[in-house]
This record gives C-alpha cells, sequence and structure tokens, in this order.
C-alpha cells in the first residue's frame, strides 16, 4: 500500500471507528441529568462529576471494583502459578501424550460456557461455592489454563535450552532450572499470559451472573449489566461506572500492546 | 538414565495440576450435561431417564427453531462482517507509519473492552429519544427518532452491529499475523511487473492469507455461537424472539424456568452445532483453500 491517501483513510476509519462510540459514553458520563435527558441530545457535557460520586456511593460501585479486582487478581495468580509449569513441561520435559494434551487444551477452550454451567453450579453448590470469590476463580483458571498454556508452551519453546542445562549441570533439579533460569528469561511472555488472563476474568459476565447473586459480592460487569434506577434507565451513572469499569483496561492497551498483539497471535496462530 | 526418568516423573507432576483442574471444571461438567440432557429433571434429587426425549422436543419445538435461525443468521452474517473489516484493519495496522502503536493502541480498545460496557453503549447510542445514533440521523426532527430495539429486525442487526464493533479488531489481530510472515520480497517481482495495488492484494496477499483468515473465522464463528452477554444486556431476546439466540434460550429455560434436563439438551445442542461447523469449515473450507491455486 504506498497510496498514501488510502492509507490515512484506513487509518482514521479505524480510529474513528473504534473509539467514537465509546467517546459518547464518556461525553455521556460528565453529563448533568438535565443534559442526559435532553432531547435532541447535547452534545458536549458541562463536567459535572455527579454522575460518578451518585456511581460511586449511591450504586454501591466500590463494592463491585473491589470484587472485580480481587476476582480478576486471584485467577491471574492462580491461572499462572498452574500454567507455567505445565507449559514448560509441555515444552520441554515431553510428557506422554504431549500433542494430545494440546489438542485437547484447544478443544475444552471451544466448549460453550453453558454445556459446563449447569454442572459447574451443582459442583460448587455442594462445595459451598456459590456466592464466594473462590466459586467463581476456580472455573475462570479452568477457562483461561487452555490459552494461557498455550501461548506459555510457544514462549517456552523459543528459548534457548543450554542456559537450562547448563543449570542442570550445576546440580539444580528441573524445578530450581525453571524458577532460577527459565522463568526469568521468559518474563514477557509471563507477563503478557498474565495480562490476557486478568482482561477475561475482569470482563467475563456469564458465569459471574450465575455464581453471584448476593449484590455485596458481584463484579463490575454484573453491576453494569444490572445497574437499575427507580423509575428511569439511569444512563448517567451507567455510563460512569463502564467509564470506571474500562479505564484499568485502556491503561493496559496503551502500555502494553505490543505484548497483547504478540500474545493472541502466539496462542492462536502458532497453534 | 536416571536424570531422563526423573525428568519424566517431574514433567508428569508439572503437567497434573493443570489437567486436574480443566478436568474437574471442564471436561466433567461437559460430560455430565451430555449424560443429563437424556433425563427429564428439575430442580432437586429426582431425575427420569427420557433416552432422546429431550432432543426430540426440541426438534418440535418452534421457539428452539427461531433460536436456531436467529443464532445461526447471527454467526453468518457477524462472522463475515468481522473478517471483511478484519482485514482491513490488519492491512491498515500492518503498513509502516509513523504512530502506528497509537493507531494499534485504538483498534485493541473495543476488543479490551468488557462486552457487558459494550452493550450498554449500543443500548444507549440505539435509545429512542437520547440516543446518538437517532441524533446524527435525524437532529431537531425527534418526531422521526426510531426506536431501533423495538424493531424485530433493526435489534437483531443492532447486535450484529455491536459484535462486529467489539471483535473485528480480534480478527484483524489474527489475520495481522498473517501477513507479518508474508516476506516482502513475494511484492517486489509483482512491483516490477507492474502490478497494481489491488493486483497485489488479490493475487499474492490474499491467497497467501487463507490459513491466517480460516484461523480467524474458526475462533470467530466459536465465539459467536457462544454470544450471551449482548443480548442478555441489549434486548433479553427480544422483541418478541428475535433476538434470541440459542445460548440465551438455553440459560433462561435451565436457569430461570428451572427446567433442568431440556435447557442442558439445547446447550449441548449448541456444543454439537459448534463442532459441526468447525468441523465443516476444517474440512472443507480448509482443505478447498489449502488446494487452490492463487489464480
Amino acid at each position: 500500500m504506498r497510496n498514501r491517501p488510502v492509507l490515512l483513510g484506513g487509518i482514521l476509519l479505524a480510529v474513528l471507528g473504534s473509539l467514537c462510540p465509546f467517546l459518547w459514553f464518556v461525553l455521556t458520563s460528565f453529563k448533568s441529568q438535565i443534559q442526559v435527558e435532553a432531547i435532541p441530545p447535547t452534545w458536549w457535557p458541562d463536567g459535572s462529576l455527579a454522575f460518578y460520586t451518585s456511581a460511586l456511593i449511591e450504586q454501591r460501585l466500590f463494592h463491585y471494583i473491589r470484587n472485580s479486582v480481587i476476582v480478576a487478581g486471584a485467577t491471574t495468580v492462580v491461572a499462572l502459578a498452574v500454567a507455567t509449569p505445565a507449559a514448560y513441561a509441555l515444552a520441554r520435559l515431553r510428557p506422554p501424550g504431549k500433542a494430545w494434551i494440546l489438542v485437547g487444551l484447544l478443544c475444552v477452550a471451544m466448549f460453550p460456557p453453558i454445556v459446563i454451567a449447569g454442572p459447574v453450579w451443582q459442583i460448587l453448590e455442594r462445595l459451598g461455592g456459590l456466592n464466594t470469590h473462590w466459586g467463581l476463580v476456580l472455573p475462570y483458571v479452568s477457562l483461561t489454563l487452555p490459552l494461557a498454556i498455550w501461548i506459555l508452551t510457544a514462549f517456552f519453546q523459543e528459548l534457548p535450552f543450554e542456559l537450562e542445562e547448563a543449570a542442570q549441570v550445576d546440580g539444580c533439579t528441573t524445578w530450581q532450572a525453571l524458577y532460577r533460569v527459565v522463568i526469568p528469561l521468559a518474563a514477557p511472555g509471563l507477563f503478557t499470559t498474565a495480562i490476557l488472563t486478568f482482561i477475561y476474568a475482569w470482563n467475563e459476565f456469564f458465569f459471574a451472573l450465575l455464581i453471584l447473586t448476593d449484590p455485596e459480592r458481584q463484579t463490575l460487569p454484573v453491576g453494569i449489566a444490572l445497574f437499575q434506577g427507580e423509575f428511569i434507565m439511569p444512563w448517567g451513572e451507567i455510563a460512569a461506572a463502564s467509564v470506571i469499569a474500562t479505564l484499568p483496561l485502556i491503561v493496559i492497551v496503551l502500555l502494553f500492546q505490543r505484548g497483547i498483539i504478540s500474545g493472541l497471535s502466539a496462542g492462536a496462530v502458532k497453534g | 538414565m536416571t536424570q531422563s526418568t526423573q525428568n519424566r516423573t517431574t514433567g508428569r507432576l508439572m503437567v497434573v495440576p493443570a489437567l486436574m483442574v480443566v478436568a474437574v471444571f471442564s471436561l466433567y461438567p461437559a460430560m455430565d450435561s451430555f449424560l443429563l440432557s437424556l433425563y427429564s429433571k428439575f430442580p432437586g434429587p429426582e431425575r427420569s431417564f427420557v433416552g432422546l426425549g429431550n432432543y426430540l422436543e426440541l426438534f418440535h419445538d418452534p421457539v428452539a427453531h427461531q433460536a436456531f435461525v436467529v443464532t445461526l443468521g447471527f454467526v453468518l452474517l457477524s462472522t463475515t462482517l468481522e473478517l471483511l473489516l478484519g482485514t482491513g484493519i490488519a492491512l491498515v495496522i500492518h503498513e509502516r507509519f509513523k504512530g502506528r502503536g497509537w493507531v494499534r493502541a485504538a483498534v485493541l480498545i473495543p476488543w479490551a473492552i468488557p462486552t457487558v460496557v459494550a452493550s450498554q453503549m449500543w443500548r444507549f447510542l440505539l435509545n429512542d429519544q437520547y440516543g446518538a445514533v437517532n441524533a446524527i440521523l435525524f437532529g431537531d426532527q425527534v418526531d422521526a427518532y426510531v426506536p431501533w430495539l423495538a424493531d424485530p429486525w433493526m435489534a437483531f442487526g443492532a447486535i450484529v452491529l455491536a459484535d462486529v464493533w467489539k471483535t473485528s479488531s480480534f480478527a484483524g489481530l489474527l489475520i495481522l499475523a498473517g501477513l507479518q510472515v508474508i516476506p516482502d520480497e513475494t511484492y517486489d517481482a509483482a512491483r516490477i511487473d507492474g502490478a497494481t495495488a489491488w493486483q497485489r492484494f488479490w493475487h499474492i496477499t490474499l491467497p497467501l492469507l487463507k490459513p491466517a483468515l480460516l484461523t480467524a473465522l474458526l475462533f470467530r464463528t466459536i465465539d459467536a455461537f457462544r454470544v450471551f452477554d449482548l443480548v442478555f444486556v441489549m434486548t433479553q431476546g427480544g422483541p418478541g424472539d428475535a433476538t434470541q439466540v440459542l445460548q440465551f434460550y438455553g440459560y433462561k429455560t435451565l436457569f430461570t424456568e428451572g427446567r433442568v434436563g431440556y435447557g442442558t439438551t439445547i446447550s449441548v445442542t449448541v456444543f454439537v452445532a459448534i463442532a459441526i461447523l468447525s468441523l465443516f469449515y476444517v474440512r472443507t473450507v480448509g482443505t478447498k483453500l489449502m488446494q487452490r491455486e492463487p489464480a
């Protein structure tokens, strides 16, 4: 594509198309109630923070934020702790049935959530995990493991083998070689996997809706989906809550755009 | 020798926790669902074996038929649009230009936004009174404002639009990965021969891009079949049953109406439909794509 005007047009379309719809929500969040209810709509907000205060205090957004941080954080830590040794073993130690394990994981990743939701609900009911954060973290870990293991296996396979061999000659066990040599080298890959896992758990709605029925425990997506006003839809508060829920993700994307792109294509294309 | 046996044992130990979690929270539940779909079951301990009775009922259930048609229409329409837009996005962010990192980040933002947020956003954009879409189309002519989500066809179009907005960039990333493995030299000969940009795209890029396009098609199809959040937030399956996709119908039957056996049957059917369509793509489209010579 040497055609500058066409490229420029493409860039403009892609950027505006991606950002404008959400910008409207951002503008809405800074409006006053009168402005939100204006027909025809007003474009420019008067910079009111009323929706933020009422979302945070009256709609108890703080609870949802705290719950989301706990669930997404715990999911990321546990998923990485379980996926890292598994991916290392798959990349290096050739356990029996390696190919089957990788293909099987890919198939599991394709299960529609609803086909596992009912039995998962029953397992959690028996374990007392309904309406608890760990009851949501466990299925999240299971759902994020396939992608995490795929990405990490791809990363580990690209690392040179010699350093670990040298470490093992020096008397390190496999575990020590993993923690002292491989993990520091694979830090970018681990970080990318952590980000993708975090985004998944932060955004997930279906299981959160089923498992957390107690408003005290619900995560941000459930809160935002079920936002209720007394008489009319509280669009201003929904917009403010949406901006707050999205802000950390925008920061992550701006900072780690490169890692996310390589991680997603490693998980999908190298397979 | 001992080193290698020890490695083998350690290897097993390292894989087992991951496999255990997946077995308990994904594999076992899926198998349990298959089994449960053969029973008539409601909340409570009792259940009675009905064989394929639930599937027969599903076969004659007009609501399920409608849901199947809506789901299939949604999958075909949204994945087609996403592949087209995704290819465009990939071509743009593959180019080298100043500020490309920012453009890539901007394009990724819809992908990163929670689906629930994107759904509320589009619901508000399409609002019959306060929505930006009506304001842009009709300005001050308030009488002309359209209640988009109250019309069956428009509501269907709205969930497709929201899905396309949210996930085209993901398709774009997978296609970008395909573009990146095409060596630059491939284009040089064509350029010397005087091929136009369009000819180079059609005769060189597109044929070489087919594996990446197929990957994107597979991933997007599997995901589109599982659409739930958009429908739950934007339309609740309405108006009427116009946007009731199978996954939402299954959810309602299983968790709202408590018809556990029948709801599970719907969910298993979604599962089987995904498997069949994926196999079809890989077998038919996949091999055709691989075999067809670039013209």
